[in-house]
């Protein structure tokens, strides 16, 4: 069991816990993630480490409440607890070398982008973010990352807030300002990535995209995970979550992403209902 | 005076056509009559053959003499100084390439039925005397064994009944490994499962559920931790698929997911929160257990047609007759010397169909069984809105990649001794499926034992 010391709700739909994990803690790195199981007849779901500290023996995670699992975990209060926490799983974001970086963020994907972020800030690499949402109401994250970039792009759909636009915009609008950025990092929907990704690749600028598909056991057990990269079969969870852009075949990741649309839309449903009832 | 039927005892189960729409347990267990009757077809050899053909060497003999009398608690107290999960084996092992494959009686007709005769005691044990296990005195040395399934619990537990602090570290939610993830329910109750490693728990070892060895900690954090030897028994791991197009269509999955979605997760359940997709009709693609586990278990959730889709010949399915035989009689349609060449989908990327090629066999290969070889021209389709490729698996590379000095072969598996399953890495042993690829649940629980005595040596210099 493992417990929730802290809750906080970003947006209407986003909330940020923060679970009691030492071991975890202890291991883990920007980039990785933690698979969790809500209660008894829960499924297991992955979400990538949002912030950890080894020293309080901490891991916070960040959800969108999409479906019935993220709606019983968002249910759980602080003080209560979780069945099951498990990881650090999957690679570490790759560091080493990047003097200058554009971050890329869209939507709750934010949480994931941070990290990765704060962690490339306190090397000394210079930090370009540009981050994304529907609009105002929605915007996650700001102050932190203001704190670890030189610079931050606030786009929103609506223009509710910062520059209407989309993600691409801002990022292009810099690489054809002259900004040379070693690496583009680009984490949230993955129509998001597609397009970060057919953008950069017009400019040769090398692109990491986080994946995060259907999983189990996160651990290379079952292979549900497995994604197209570069006309090979990976595994998410052993060989990612982060790809190379330029070589995921997102149209398919978009397709297997969608599998269980159907099933989910009526889990929710029920469990809907059964907060209601109380 | 021997019972001196031919025959064994036919061992009462559900009929094919209500199993095959439920999840309850298949054979349903001799009744204390029939256990009686069955063990006195023994002939009690003085020179037993069956002993030598258990991997864990049960007092075959001495057990069956105690039920023979009626005494099944004192025929459990034999099984259980050998095995330490007797009510799995009894229900899983391949007695008849084992025990039973050597007994005397199957000279001249049916051997006696071992197997049946281990799950009648072990589950009289359970029925009957829940709880009265001793403890054993602590010798204040401590092992980690990485994998509960049945090589780490196995290990675990002759460890424990020496002395030693064992802490098992699990890395799904919850213990058993195949026995809980890959096994169905109808093959193997999960509760029979939960009791056995309760018992192991009542002997002092500890189970540690959600720590991946390789994630969490690394082997070389555990000695650090102050265990003093490390026994790595953490399974097959990565599904293979056959490479052919269309895998990656929604609709196909490895028979580990398939499984793991039913059996773990209990998506068959209503109130499980963990999908699996509503099938009509299902291809399994392999000949192994675990393919007709997928079959049996893809008939269960409601298919109309499932096949099994084998590129040999019937004669050379891996699977045990007992289980070829059982999926057949459920209405699984077996389609063999048949090979898939591409797995066809349709505009919205789901399955429906799966192209294959006729085979025929040909010279012997490597294995020593004849390799299939194309028939040209014979390509045609089956209509299926599922796959499950049920092929194998290779080995999982979280350990090997965080064990510095931990030799393992080109094909990743762990490079272990034969007998004492000691590694390249002093006080690190390992052994089932991490070291021979994907095997069975008896040769990797003989692993867990032979490795647990060469620790217990290794400790005690």
């Amino acid at each position: 069991m493992y417990k929730i010391v802290k809750k906080e709700l970003l947006n209407s739909t986003v909330t940020r816990m923060v679970v009691e994990a030492p071991n975890i803690a202890r291991k883990a790195e920007p980039g990785q993630f933690i698979i969790l199981r809500v209660d008894e007849n829960g499924e297991r779901i992955p979400l990538t480490v949002a912030d950890y500290d080894a020293a309080a023996g901490t891991v916070t995670i960040i959800f969108q409440i999409v479906g019935a699992t993220t709606q019983k975990l968002n249910a759980l209060e602080e003080g209560k607890y979780i069945l099951d926490f498990v990881g650090p799983l999957g690679r570490k974001t790759e560091t080493d070398g990047l003097k200058k970086v554009a971050v890329v963020g869209g939507g709750v994907g934010c949480a994931i982008a941070y990290p990765v972020a704060k962690k490339l800030g306190s090397l000394g690499c210079e930090v370009h973010s540009i981050v994304g949402f529907r609009n105002k109401d929605l915007v996650i994250l700001e102050k932190e990352f203001e704190a670890c970039s030189s610079k931050l792009c606030m786009m929103t759909d609506d223009g509710s807030y910062g520059t209407k636009g989309l993600v691409t915009n801002a990022l292009k609008e810099l690489i054809e300002s002259g900004e040379k950025y070693d690496e583009v990092i680009a984490i949230g929907p993955l129509i998001m990535m597609k397009f970060v990704c057919a953008l950069t690749k017009e400019y040769g600028i090398k692109t990491v995209v986080s994946m995060n598909p259907i999983m189990i056991d996160g651990t290379g057990m079952c292979g549900g995970c497995r994604l197209t990269v570069g006309g090979e079969t990976k595994f998410a969870c052993v060989d990612g979550p982060e790809f190379d852009g330029h070589l995921v075949d997102f149209d398919e990741a978009m397709t297997r992403g969608s599998m269980y649309r159907g099933f989910e839309q009526k889990k929710r449903e029920e469990s809907c209902n059964l907060m209601k009832q109380g | 005076m021997p019972n001196m039927s031919l025959k064994k005892n036919p061992m009462p189960s559900q009929a094919a056509d209500v199993r095959n729409k439920n999840f309850d347990e298949v054979a349903l267990g001799y009744d204390e009559q029939t256990a009686i009757d069955e063990a006195q077809r023994c002939l009690k050899c003085k020179n037993p053959a069956c002993v030598k053909g258990c991997p864990v060497g049960i007092d075959i003999p001495a057990f069956i003499g105690e039920i023979a009398e009626g005494r099944f608690e004192e025929g459990y107290k034999i099984i259980s100084k050998s095995s330490s999960l007797p009510a799995v084996c009894g229900r899983v092992c391949p007695q008849e390439t084992q025990c039973e494959g050597v007994c005397i009686r199957s000279k001249k007709g049916e051997s006696v039925a071992i197997g049946r005769l281990e799950r009648f005691a072990a589950d009289y044990h359970r029925t009957h005397n829940p709880g009265a296990v001793e403890k054993p005195v602590s010798n204040g040395k401590k092992v980690a064994v990485v994998g509960a399934g049945p090589a780490g619990l196995t290990c675990a537990g002759d460890l424990a009944k020496k002395g030693y602090g064992v802490t098992v570290f699990e890395a799904l939610h919850t213990a058993g490994g195949v026995l809980v993830y890959g096994i169905p329910e109808f093959r193997l109750p999960k509760d029979i499962v939960r009791r056995e490693i309760e018992g192991l728990e009542e002997l002092g070892v500890e189970v540690r559920t959600n720590t991946v060895i390789g994630k969490t900690f690394t082997v070389d954090e555990l000695f650090e931790q102050g265990y003093s030897s490390v026994f790595i028994g953490s399974g097959a791991g990565l599904p293979r698929f056959m490479n052919i197009p269309g895998e990656n269509l929604n609709g196909v999955y490895s028979a580990n997911e398939f499984l793991t979605r039913v059996n773990l997760m209990k998506a068959y359940k209503p109130d499980s929160d963990t999908p699996i997709k509503e099938n009509k009709r299902v291809a399994v693609v392999g000949g192994g257990n675990v393919a007709m586990d997928a079959a049996r278990s893809a008939l269960r959730l409601g298919a109309e047609e499932v096949y099994i889709v084998y590129r040999r010949s019937e004669n050379e399915l891996p699977a045990r007759a007992e289980e070829v035989e059982h999926t057949k009689e459920e209405g699984v349609i077996f389609k063999t010397l048949t090979n898939p060449v591409e797995i066809i989908g349709g505009e919205d990327k789901t399955v429906c169909g799966i192209r294959c090629i006729s085979m025929e066999l040909g010279e012997p290969d490597e294995s020593g069984r004849r390799r299939p070889v194309e028939i040209q021209g014979s390509e045609h389709t089956i209509d299926v809105d599922c796959a499950i490729m049920a092929i194998g698996t290779s080995p999982n590379p979280l350990i090997k990649n965080t064990t510095e000095g931990l030799e393992t072969t080109r094909r990743g598996c762990i490079v272990a001794d034969e007998e004492s399953g000691l590694t390249s890495r002093e006080g690190v042993y390992a052994g089932g499926d991490a070291v021979t690829g994907a095997a069975t649940v008896i040769l990797a629980m003989g692993a867990g034992k032979s490795a647990a005595a060469a620790i217990d040596e290794y400790l005690s210099q």
